[in-house]
C-alpha cells in the first residue's frame, strides 16, 4: 500500500509542467502558521512554490508572492506591524508597487502586514463580540478582475475557512466610498458578518489590483476532503480556495481565463 | 538615564474592546462612578545620554511610523521624564 503524502508536506505534488516554470513565492515570518498550507497550495494549483523568509534581501525572481496567516511576532505591537518593517517586505512593497505591478496576496495575518505597509487601505481591530472565531465562511467575489480572482465568476459565492480574532475591517467612510466605487471590494461576507467588518468586507485589493488582502483562508479549502463540505460528505466547496492560486497562475503564463 | 514617554490612544470613534470590557467589569467591583474606559498604550523609550531635540524628534518619528497606526490609533503626548 503506497502511503499518502502528509498534509503538512511542502511540495507533495507534482508541479504542472506546463505551469512549473511560473514561480510563487510564500513568506514566513518568526510566528508564521500557514505557509505550509500556502505552499501546498500552490503546488496543487500547478506552480512551483519558493520559500521566502523574512530576512531575505532578495525576491528570488518569483512572479508573484503569497503572505499566509498565523501571528508574525506573536501580534505584539499591533497584529502586522512589526512584520511590515522586514527587509524582505521592502522589497515587496516595491516590486508590488513598481511597473511590473507584482501580484501579491495577503491571507489573515498577511491581509494586516499589507494594511500595516500601506499596500492596502484600512486596518483590522478585533472582532467585535470579541472572541476568537473560527467557521466555514461563505463570500461573495466582487470583482473578479484582479490578479487572483480572474478564474471566479463575478457574483460567485464561495465557502473557505475563517479563523482570527482581529478580523474587524475598518477605514473611514471617505476611505470605503471610495474602495466602493472603485470596485475595490473584492469579497463580501455573506449570510453572516463574522466579526463586525464595516459594509461586511472580507477582502479588498489596490488600485492595480494585483494587491489583494482578505481575513478568510482560501488555501485550506483546495483539497477534496479536507475543505469545508468534508464535515458533511465531499462536496464542490472543499476545494473553493483553489481559485486564487489558479487565477494568478493565468495571470502569470498568459492562459485564457 | 532620562527616558521619553510615548502615549498612545485608539482614535474616539474606533471600538475599544479592551476598554470595553473593563468598564463592564468595574460596577462588578462596586465602582459605579464610571461610564466609559479607553485604554491606550505607554511607551518608555530610554536614550543613554541627554535627550537632544534630534533624538526627541526621531522618538515622535518613531511615534508615528512604528508605535501607532494612524488609521486606528493617535499618539496624544510625547514628553521627556528625567529619571
Amino acid at each position: 500500500m503506497t502511503e499518502l503524502p502528509l498534509i503538512g508536506e511542502a511540495v507533495a505534488v507534482a508541479a504542472n509542467p506546463r505551469l512549473a516554470g511560473a514561480r510563487i513565492g510564500v513568506v514566513t515570518f518568526p510566528g508564521t502558521l500557514d505557509d505550509r498550507d500556502a505552499v501546498r497550495a500552490v503546488s496543487l494549483a500547478g506552480a512551483t512554490p519558493v520559500a521566502l523568509w523574512h530576512a531575505d534581501t532578495t525576491l528570488s525572481d518569483v512572479d508573484a508572492v503569497v503572505i499566509p496567516g498565523g501571528f508574525s511576532y506573536g501580534d505584539y505591537l499591533r497584529a502586522g506591524a512589526i512584520a511590515r518593517f522586514a527587509p524582505l517586505m521592502s522589497k515587496i512593497i516595491e516590486a508590488a508597487n513598481s511597473d511590473a505591478k507584482l501580484p501579491v496576496l495577503g491571507i489573515c495575518n498577511g491581509f494586516q502586514i499589507l494594511t500595516e505597509s500601506h499596500l492596502l487601505p484600512g486596518s483590522m481591530i478585533k472582532n467585535d463580540h470579541l472572541k476568537f472565531m473560527c467557521r466555514d465562511q461563505v463570500l461573495r467575489v466582487e470583482n473578479n478582475s484582479t490578479a487572483w480572482t480572474g478564474d471566479y465568476a463575478a457574483g460567485q459565492e464561495i465557502t473557505v475557512p475563517l479563523k482570527n480574532q482581529d478580523g474587524q475591517y475598518i477605514a473611514d467612510e471617505k476611505t470605503l466610498d471610495a474602495l466602493e466605487a472603485e470596485g475595490r471590494v473584492v469579497f463580501r461576507y455573506v449570510g453572516f458578518n463574522p466579526n463586525g467588518s464595516r459594509r461586511d468586507i472580507a477582502g479588498i485589493s489596490n488600485a492595480a489590483g494585483n494587491v489583494v488582502g482578505l481575513m478568510p483562508h482560501p488555501e485550506h479549502a483546495v483539497e477534496p476532503g479536507f475543505g469545508p463540505a468534508s464535515l458533511d460528505g465531499i462536496g464542490s466547496s472543499d476545494t473553493d480556495g483553489l481559485g486564487f492560486f489558479t487565477s494568478v497562475l493565468n495571470k502569470i503564463v498568459g492562459g485564457a481565463k | 538615564m532620562p527616558r521619553i514617554v510615548v502615549d498612545v490612544m485608539p482614535k474616539p470613534e474606533i471600538l475599544d474592546p479592551q476598554g470595553k470590557a473593563i468598564v463592564g467589569a468595574l460596577p462588578r467591583l462596586g465602582f459605579t462612578s464610571f461610564s466609559a474606559v479607553r485604554q491606550g498604550k505607554r511607551f518608555e523609550l530610554t536614550v543613554d545620554g541627554e535627550v537632544t531635540d534630534a533624538i526627541l524628534a526621531q522618538a515622535r518619528e518613531a511615534a508615528e511610523t512604528l508605535l501607532s497606526n494612524p488609521v486606528i490609533e493617535d499618539v496624544v503626548n510625547v514628553e521627556v521624564v528625567e529619571a
